[in-house]
């Protein structure tokens, strides 16, 4: 238990530092940024209290935003985001998930990949109509979810296929 | 009274859930308002410190080209100064008689991506940095200063769809107001200006020091093509920066020493 607190709250502080250094200055074309910090909320410990995993995704947001000068809209996209998570588990891992016996590492390429497709969809979508926050210009929060996530679901993959412990 | 404990224990989660999500929809809707007091900034301790310790690193890679531009710069005011047909002068001692008063800072974090973009700076309160002081470049305007900290404070970039700023056309008196409408961060927008002025393509904008922030006929960009507006009344030009947004590094802070005394007369 201990372990796994430690680890996570590395997690935290590493990926809100590498994002808000790094990630958020990329404005690859102009304006697409990765935001790979959300594999905080992707890798939390299944077996967690659920109101634990939603405050400290609130928090992430809340620091995300406070380093980006963007009011609440990381807030608002990481508590959407990790209320809703139990369903995309279930929906990528299926059965796996309510036997409650995922391990990350343990599973296989294909549903992990699911898992963070529709995550990040689902975080971008929100994070981008709130920052555009304007009906009329519903085709730029489109064109900027669809690329972000292509960036972001990109970048995750790669850090998870870095950091996955071989399981041998 | 039982029942509803029952049902705040067994819906926790979702309450928990709306709380924090309200919070943050709460943040996000007084950020898309201009100067409403916002708590989550980065012009704090932990945010402006570790970007300020990420800017003394990545300070470097730009020395070079930032050096040239001072130069330039010192070029252009050296040859204002002795080629000015009336002397100017000068009294570094007395500062307090001049209506505007410069400060310089660094820009530690730029921004220029989303739609309401946000830089900060490396002074603040402690340096008498104040809200609504303009911010300037060499070439022109970059925004007005917002929130403030000890040591740190944010400016609203003229990218961002809060900002509106008077400018107006410099070879004549037609003013406009400056928006963006969040597609180039080289190209920003000047609406309102009136049927009746003369527009050309490449025609210079400047500041109209209508607003007592910036000083009149400070550079802002030049035309770059124009049209009627739906109701065919004012015309929407579309100008081209003389900044590059993308790269900002030494500005200067401006204030105006008489401001209060205006905006205390115009209030009365």
């Amino acid at each position: 238990m201990n372990n796994l607190l430690s680890v996570n709250s590395v997690r935290f502080i590493v990926l809100i530092l590498i994002q808000v250094l790094l990630f958020s200055n990329i404005n690859f074309l102009g304006y697409i940024n990765p935001y790979p910090y959300i594999l905080f909320i992707a890798f939390f410990p299944v077996k967690s209290n659920r109101a634990m995993i939603i405050l400290s995704s609130f928090l992430l947001g809340l620091i995300t935003d406070m380093f980006l000068d963007s009011g609440g809209i990381h807030a608002a996209a990481c508590v959407f985001v990790a209320y809703i998570r139990p369903v995309i588990l279930k929906f990528s891992f299926g059965t796996m998930y309510e036997h409650h016996n995922i391990r990350f590492g343990a599973v296989d390429f294909g549903s992990k990949f699911t898992y963070i497709i529709v995550l990040v969809v689902l975080h971008h979508s929100i994070l981008f109509s709130l920052e555009i926050f304007s009906l009329s210009k519903i085709i730029l929060v489109l064109q900027k979810t669809l690329f972000s996530s292509i960036f972001t679901i990109l970048i995750s993959t790669v850090i998870t296929i870095i950091f996955s412990r071989n399981p041998k | 009274m039982q029942q509803i404990i029952n049902f705040i224990i067994r819906n926790k989660n979702f309450l928990l859930f709306l709380l924090l999500f309200s919070i943050s929809i709460l943040f996000t809707i007084q950020s898309h308002s201009y100067h409403k007091s916002k708590f989550i900034n980065s012009a704090n301790f932990l945010a402006g410190g570790i970007y300020n310790s990420a800017n003394d690193i990545s300070a470097y890679f730009n020395l070079k080209s930032q050096n040239k531009l001072l130069s330039e710069e010192n070029k252009r005011l050296k040859s204002l100064l002795y080629n000015s047909k009336s002397p100017i002068e000068i009294n570094l001692s007395d500062s307090l008689n001049v209506p505007y008063y410069f400060s310089n800072a660094q820009i530690i974090k730029n921004n220029y991506s989303a739609t309401d973009n946000i830089l900060l700076i490396n002074k603040g309160a402690n340096d008498s940095i104040k809200q609504d002081f303009g911010v300037i470049t060499t070439h022109g305007i970059i925004g007005i200063v917002d929130e403030t900290s000890g040591n740190y404070a944010t400016v609203v970039s003229i990218l961002n769809t809060t900002s509106s700023i008077s400018a107006r056309l410099k070879k004549e008196n037609h003013y406009g107001t400056l928006t963006w409408d969040t597609k180039n961060p080289a190209i920003v927008q000047l609406t309102d200006v009136p049927k009746i002025a003369n527009v050309l393509v490449g025609d210079t904008i400047v500041t109209s020091g209508r607003s007592f922030i910036f000083p009149k006929d400070i550079n802002i960009g030049l035309i770059v093509n124009y049209k009627l507006d739906d109701a065919e009344n004012y015309y929407e030009i579309n100008v081209k920066l003389f900044n590059d947004m993308t790269n900002l590094e030494h500005v200067y802070i401006i204030e105006n020493i008489n401001k209060p005394e205006i905006t205390n007369l115009l209030n009365e």
